[in-house]
């Protein structure tokens, strides 16, 4: 189990800068987050898209601010546990347990939620029996490829991940590429690769078609793919790679007994505690009348809730408020040289 | 006021009037009609505010930019006459549109 003063769910940007205000009064955080690494909706949805509303920063990409925040950070060393999911909280003695899908405990008096809009998880196909499928013939990323080798591997989508994996597996399984368009949105040089490869009759390109139906018994035998117009053919395929971005499920959030509103979590404008002492809610997951769900209100959201998670991580002392720019302990906790 | 009609897949169906200037995925999110999620909160990232529109008006809509056509291609069944409800502006024209929420969206 570890211990912690604080438990923060989401790595997005409110997440991070959470870490910040918690550290500079002294309280350590474990950061938890069920993508791969740290920036949410800023490093998955727009990592090169420019914002131009975060206050003092005329002009940056949502992956400059994620590596900004992160470098801001730096000091208080915190701990990041990616690709796990938060499943379950519970109070035990006054503590919050928070346990994740991997099956690590946490303990501490303070939860901090910035989920967001929730867990981002691949996009499922949703033909009828493809969850049967799921883990066995359908995947939605590839950890090991060996398993495709001299395989019939149809793959959908039309983005990089659905070219760069057509490319990839061509050298060692017999791919087709199936979209619903003509157009690719992937990289274009990708894409001429792989259309020379068609040539040589080593890839093979469905374009304007649509998955209609999976046949199989244990294991998938052939798919069926639709035009437009209804016209069906048949593919023989072992595995189905899918490729259609990602979305957001809010998931176990809403098992946790907190006041929910819509998709979000309603909180006090004071502290932006929920309606459960110590859990707190914070950026786009929040609501209050008038939140707005810009960056820049979640940075204030994190700085409030931090004064009262430091009280209750630390009741036998009193909480001071102080600025960056003259306390001496802030300075000591990020590290700066004082003369 | 601009009237939209929203037609659930169940055959429900919703006319409001909707302010010029917000997007139909707006008007929606703002009248609690079921169908559309809209996760992104307009940014042209989620796919979950798709919608189809009657052939009638499809045409009589400004064309459909590459960056939605991209987006277009994740949605739940995605069809000839889709579009993202949060790029269409309502404006006086659009007076009487007609969308279809698909039957989910993730
Ligand atoms: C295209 C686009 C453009 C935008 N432009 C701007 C802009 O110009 N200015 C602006 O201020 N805002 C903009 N936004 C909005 C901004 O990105 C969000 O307000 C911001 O990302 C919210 O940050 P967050 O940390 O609250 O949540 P998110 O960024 O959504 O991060 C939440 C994280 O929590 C994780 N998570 C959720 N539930 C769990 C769980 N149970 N267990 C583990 N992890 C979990 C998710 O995986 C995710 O990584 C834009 C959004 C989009 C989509
Ligand atoms: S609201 Fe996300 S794409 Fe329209």
């Amino acid at each position: 189990m570890i211990k912690t003063d604080v438990v923060i769910v989401g790595a997005g940007p409110v997440g991070l800068f959470a870490v910040h205000q918690l550290g500079i009064k002294g309280l350590k955080s474990e950061v938890i987050d069920n993508l791969d690494k740290a920036g949410g909706q800023c490093i998955e949805l727009y990592p090169d898209k420019p914002i131009y509303d975060i206050a003092g920063i005329p002009e940056c990409t949502g992956e400059e601010l994620t590596q900004n925040l992160l470098e801001q950070i730096k000091p208080f060393n915190t701990n990041f546990h990616f690709n796990e999911r938060v499943q379950e909280i519970k109070s035990e003695n006054n503590t919050w347990i928070v346990k994740t899908s991997k099956d690590k405990v946490f303990s501490s008096p303070n939860i901090i939620i910035a989920g967001g809009v929730g867990s981002f998880e691949p996009r499922k196909l949703s033909v009828k029996n493809a969850e049967k499928y799921e883990g066995k013939n359908i995947f939605y990323s590839v950890s090991n490829k060996e398993k495709f080798k001299d395989k019939k591997i149809s793959i959908f989508g039309g983005g990089d991940s659905a070219l760069d994996w057509t490319l990839e597996l061509s050298k060692i399984s017999n791919v087709t590429l199936i979209h619903r368009r003509d157009k690719f949105r992937g990289a274009p040089h990708t894409l001429n690769e792989i259309k020379k490869l068609e040539k040589d009759g080593k890839v093979s390109i469905k374009t304007q078609y649509q998955l209609s139906s999976i046949e199989g018994d244990n294991s998938i035998k052939s798919i069926n793919i639709k035009d437009d117009k209804g016209k069906e053919i048949a593919i023989e395929t072992d595995y189905i790679l899918s490729f259609f971005g990602l979305i957001m499920k809010l998931g176990p959030i809403t098992d946790w007994g907190l006041n929910m509103d819509n998709k979000t979590i309603k909180v006090n404008t004071e502290n932006f505690e929920t309606n459960k002492k110590g859990i707190f809610a914070i950026g786009d997951i929040c609501t209050y009348p008038g939140k707005l769900k810009l960056i820049l209100s979640g940075f204030h959201e994190g700085a409030l809730a931090s004064v009262e998670c430091f009280k209750r991580a630390r009741p036998n002392e009193k909480y001071r408020f102080e600025f960056t720019t003259s306390s001496k302990d802030i300075q000591a906790r990020l590290g700066v040289k004082t003369k | 006021m601009p009237k939209i009609t929203y037609i659930e897949q169940s055959g429900n169906k919703k006319t409001i009037e909707v302010d010029k200037g917000l997007t139909v995925m707006e008007g929606a999110v703002q009248n609690n009609i079921p169908g559309i999620d809209a996760d992104c909160g307009g940014g042209m990232a989620c796919a979950t505010c798709h919608v189809y529109v009657k052939e009638e008006w499809f045409n009589k809509l400004p064309k459909v930019e590459d960056g939605e056509q991209d987006m277009i291609d994740m949605a739940f069944e995605p069809k000839k006459n889709s579009r993202l409800s949060c790029q269409i502006l309502v404006t006086e024209e659009l007076d009487g549109l007609i969308v279809t929420t698909p039957l989910k969206q993730t």
